[in-house]
């Protein structure tokens, strides 16, 4: 029973994050939505027996591009407010 | 008039969206191919015990040298688009002049040797529990960007010898064992590990593709986050 509990909230979470990475007009809120995303994620695929997959997606999926994400977005201001300049 | 075009995106997208549903339940699974099965029964001869690294570096082993391959491209891609770039750094009178930066310094250096630990941790045990090259070499590459974020390590500009070697290592150890097991063990066959030396093959092409993944992984950051050297003409 508290496993369903745990996967109906994990769902519910992962597609509310999903949905509001989407959705949210601000590029940085965007991007850290996409990171919880990503972890909400691994935790899907330990649930779903994936353990593989989950360090990957932890690893690869959440870190990395994440990381890559927010350099962008960093980047883009920069970029914005020199030309503001 | 957008509006009507909004509402008929809408439309098409739920339409698709419950057609792919739709198929997912229809979808029979198959009832003759029993992948799993089929591989704990040939587990014995892969070397290791874990069934995900038995297949990815034994039973499918082409898949993954392909898999670095495209990975390689996606970074050499990158090194085509980025041209000339400054080394960005925080220097190091900015890191002495903030008090907080002494505090991220110190967390860096506590937490790299332990990555660079689990990084080991996870290519070893990648043998037989969940774990290997690709987790292994992403730890790592975390372990990178940590450092170039805290201003520990300077962006990279282009690859040095010592680099390019580095980023072609696990390809080559990859490609030369294919080639030796090619020649002496199985001839005429593409990456058939003898059973007797599999688990040490596979380990060896993990050791360099450990490396060679979390360079590369660490050069997709590391390379793109120098500040562009903007050309005076395209001002």
């Amino acid at each position: 029973m508290s496993n369903l509990v745990l996967d109906l909230l994990l769902v519910i979470a992962l597609l509310w994050s999903a949905l509001r990475s989407l959705m949210t007009p601000n590029l940085f809120h965007a991007v850290v939505l996409f990171i919880v995303f990503g972890l909400l994620m691994a935790i899907v695929w330990v649930r779903l027996h994936a353990p593989d997959i989950a360090l990957a997606e932890a690893a690869i999926g959440a870190g990395l591009s994440g990381a890559l994400l927010l350099d962008t977005v960093g980047y883009l201001h920069k970029k914005q407010r020199e030309s503001l300049s | 008039m957008k509006n009507l075009f909004n509402a008929l995106v809408i439309v098409l997208f739920a339409v698709l969206g419950l057609t792919l549903i739709w198929v997912i339940l229809e979808l029979q699974p198959p009832t003759h191919v029993h992948l799993s099965k089929q591989v704990l029964t040939q587990l014995d001869a892969s070397g290791v015990t874990h069934p995900v690294t038995a297949v990815l570096l034994n039973f499918r082993g082409y898949d993954t040298l392909l898999e670095v391959m495209v990975l390689l491209l996606a970074l050499l891609g990158v090194l085509a688009q980025i041209g000339k770039r400054e080394q960005r750094n925080l220097s190091a009178w900015f890191r002495l002049s903030q008090p907080y930066l002494q505090v991220l310094l110190w967390l860096v250096r506590m937490i790299v040797p332990l990555m660079v630990l689990v990084a080991g941790y996870l290519l070893w045990v990648g043998g037989h529990q969940p774990g290997g090259a690709f987790q292994a070499g992403a730890v790592l590459a975390a372990a990178g960007v940590l450092l170039n974020l805290s201003g520990v390590l300077p962006s990279w500009a282009e690859p040095a010898w010592n680099l390019r070697t580095g980023l072609v290592f696990g390809l080559l150890v990859f490609l030369l064992v294919a080639a030796a097991v090619m020649v002496v063990a199985s001839p005429g066959l593409l990456l058939q590990y003898p059973p007797a030396s599999a688990g040490m093959l596979i380990l060896l092409i993990e050791m360099g593709l450990t490396l060679s993944l979390g360079l590369i992984l660490a050069g997709l950051f590391l390379f793109l986050s120098g500040d562009a050297i903007e050309d005076e003409a395209e001002k």
